[in-house]
């Protein structure tokens, strides 16, 4: 028999019993009716994020630390390093994670690793609030991320860095509680930030409004240009001794924007080698991917449980037509079909079998996904602008077919292959 | 001198072992010719199937030699069997074995397709078949619809049309009425008489077996006479 032949012969002996071939095919339909979705929510995602990372850009921008000794719980702290810094309290990683404080002399370290142009500190400064025109003060946060990224503005033009002007880009959530009408209509006006400094003087600093910027994954804090961050740093140290060391947490290293993966990773590896941690930021987002696939594979697995039940119904399905078709099998086989033919016909209309599971459940996937993904874009995930939580890509929908149709051919092994082993005198006896 | 298309050399054929063994065939010499129409009679039990079986290669002796068409059976294997059984055994069974829920065409069709021939090709092929045996009108109907004589003659046009030498007929007319199973019994001597070809028909029916040129009986797995003309011991197997 040829391959088409067996193809058609196969399709056609599947409608030979349609309720059973129905019922299977709809325990394959749930399986892969999940495994498409679960796949799409997994693309969605970690797309949003993907998307996040190349919007903010900053390719060229590193965040480093010191990290503090490893020691495992029940150990004593590790032993006191002369002239080492103290330990700061962090926001990177899990709560109540600890970094040794960075000096100048750490940023001159830094600045010699081969690559990297230049390590400037990352200032905390910690403004007390915000006010415009007499609408109210609200707090204000400050996002430490700003070295080096690209803001998503929502209106307004961004920061002229060269200037000495003060400048300031405000989250979209920030614009009508501060009390402007709209986000075109805060670009451009004059805010008041108070910042108490270390003897407990409120100071008030003027700055512009340049832009305004949609929340992104990293914080919905507003960013300051060099010129302003310094002003309220500086307002911050009125009345500490001149010989107050500044300490930092953690620094901003910029290296070439050209660099390849593996310069990169080059110049982590020095980093870590002088006793520093180096991430950009397309690694610090780079973890949400690896929650977020972590949960997409415990969810993927799920689904694929389905689709081996399933399986053991197809493996039920193809018995039964094996034992119903015994005449039939003993009939081709005296006419000289061989084993393998008979094996490839069974095991062909398991795939056919898979094949249609998983075209349904693919197909009705796609659609209520895509009408469930833009409801939602519309309503409780409208403040994550751009994120279509389900994204099929015809990639994963052909991993699902071929996942399907696979484990439906391991399914058709054993009743395929005792069809196969069939003796044609036992299948035609009738004495 | 007319070639001899299945010989066979003391063949044996026994089920299990020990306590429990049971001799089908207790050593069998037999050679059937080209174009000789031969029936195997005996009763219920003696062997006649078993033999049937073994001379179609559908099952293996337990020992001595079965030669057809000039391949000996015990080295053939895999795929020279295969083409064997599809280019020179046509089959005629008592219960049909028809596809019911396929088409007359797609029945007929069935030895074609196994033997790789083109779509439209093995469908003229089975049209002309079928109207060879006056199912012409019938090839777009389900086999389960025809009545029992008409089903023998699918299954006939079935067991022709891939042209083979031989035809096995199992009790062929076993679930005809009499009418009808002369009719199928006319057939088949036609198709021996008119093309050549070869006819083992295994039978308990005297009548049917009377009209073939020889008659084998089988006893208890041993052939008991071989007549080349009706006789005597006609009757004593019905």
């Amino acid at each position: 028999m040829k391959a088409m032949d067996i193809l058609g012969t196969a399709v056609g002996n599947s409608f030979r019993s349609r309720l059973r071939t129905t019922l299977t095919v709809l325990a394959i339909f749930i399986g892969a009716f999940t495994l498409t979705i679960t796949n799409a929510l997994g693309t969605g995602i970690n797309n949003y994020i993907t998307t996040q990372i190349s919007s903010i850009g900053a390719p060229d921008v590193m965040t480093v630390f010191k990290p503090t000794a490893v020691t495992a719980p029940t150990d004593g702290p590790a032993p006191y390093e002369e002239g080492g810094g103290s330990e700061l309290a962090t926001n990177q990683g899990p709560p109540g994670s600890t970094v040794i404080a960075m000096t100048d002399a750490d940023l001159a370290t830094i600045a010699a690793i081969p690559g990297i142009t230049s390590a400037d500190a990352i200032i905390a400064v910690r403004p007390d609030f915000v006010e415009w025109q007499d609408n109210g003060k609200f707090q204000l946060s400050v996002s430490e991320f700003s070295a080096g990224i690209t803001l998503d503005l929502a209106a307004g033009s961004g920061f002229d860095q060269t200037g000495g002007a003060l400048q300031i880009v405000l989250p979209t959530t920030y614009v009508p509680t501060l009390g402007f009408a709209s986000n075109a209509a805060a670009v451009g006006q004059t805010v008041s930030i108070g910042v108490t400094d270390a003897i407990g003087t409120q100071h008030l600093i003027d700055a512009t409004v340049v832009g305004v910027q949609n929340p992104t994954l990293i914080g919905s804090g507003a960013s300051t240009n060099n010129a302003l961050t310094t002003a309220i740093f500086d307002a911050q140290r009125t009345g500490l001794p001149a010989s107050t060391p500044t300490e930092y947490a953690s620094a901003t290293a910029r290296f070439d924007a050209g660099a390849s993966a593996s310069q990169i990773t080059a110049i982590k590896d020095d980093l870590t080698a002088a006793g520093f941690t180096g991430s950009t930021v397309a690694d610090q987002i780079g973890t949400f991917q690896t929650v977020v696939d972590g949960i997409i594979l415990v969810l993927n697995g799920f689904a694929v449980i389905a689709l081996i039940a399933a399986g053991f119904g197809i493996i039920n399905t193809l018995l039964m037509s094996v034992q119903e078709r015994t005449r039939e099998i003993g009939l081709m086989k005296a006419m000289g079909m061989s084993g393998g033919r008979i094996f490839a016909l069974f095991s062909t209309e398991a795939v056919f079998i898979g094949f249609l599971g998983s075209a349904i459940g693919a197909g009705v996937a796609i659609a209520v996904g895509a009408l469930v993904s833009n409801v939602l874009a519309e309503g409780f995930l409208s403040g994550l602008v751009g994120l279509q939580i389900l994204t099929f890509a015809p990639a994963s929908i052909a991993t699902v077919f071929a996942l399907v149709m696979g484990i439906a051919f391991l399914a058709s092994t054993l009743p395929a292959s005792r069809a196969a082993r069939q003796s044609p005198i036992d299948s035609l006896r009738y004495e | 001198m007319t070639a001899t298309v299945l010989s066979t050399r003391n063949l044996t054929k026994h089920y299990g072992s020990g306590d429990t063994r049971f001799d089908a065939l207790k050593g069998i010499d037999l050679d059937i010719l080209e174009g000789e129409s031969v029936a195997i009679v005996g009763k219920s039990g003696s062997g006649k199937s078993t033999l049937m079986h073994i001379l179609a290669l559908l099952d293996a002796p337990s020992s001595g030699e079965l030669v057809v068409d000039g391949h000996s059976a015990a080295t053939l294997k895999g795929k020279a069997l295969n083409s064997l059984r599809n280019r020179t055994f046509g089959f005629v069974f008592q219960q049909f074995f028809l596809n019911a829920n396929a088409s007359v065409l797609e029945n007929v069709m069935l030895p074609l397709k196994i033997a790789r021939m083109g779509s439209r090709e093995r469908k003229r092929v089975a049209m002309a078949t079928l109207e060879l045996l006056e199912l012409g009108d019938k090839a777009g109907n389900k086999a389960l619809n025809l009545s029992g004589g008409q089903k023998q003659r699918v299954v006939i046009a079935r067991a022709i049309v891939n042209s083979p030498r031989i035809i096995f007929a199992d009790e062929p007319t076993g679930n005809l009425d009499s009418a009808t199973g002369r009719i199928v019994e006319d057939l088949l001597f036609d198709l021996n008489r008119e093309r050549g070809i070869t006819l083992v028909i295994v039978t308990h029916d005297e009548d049917l077996a009377a009209r073939a040129d020889r008659r084998i009986y089988l006893h208890d797995g041993l052939l008991v006479a071989a007549i080349d003309e009706p006789a005597a011991t006609a009757g004593r197997h019905a």
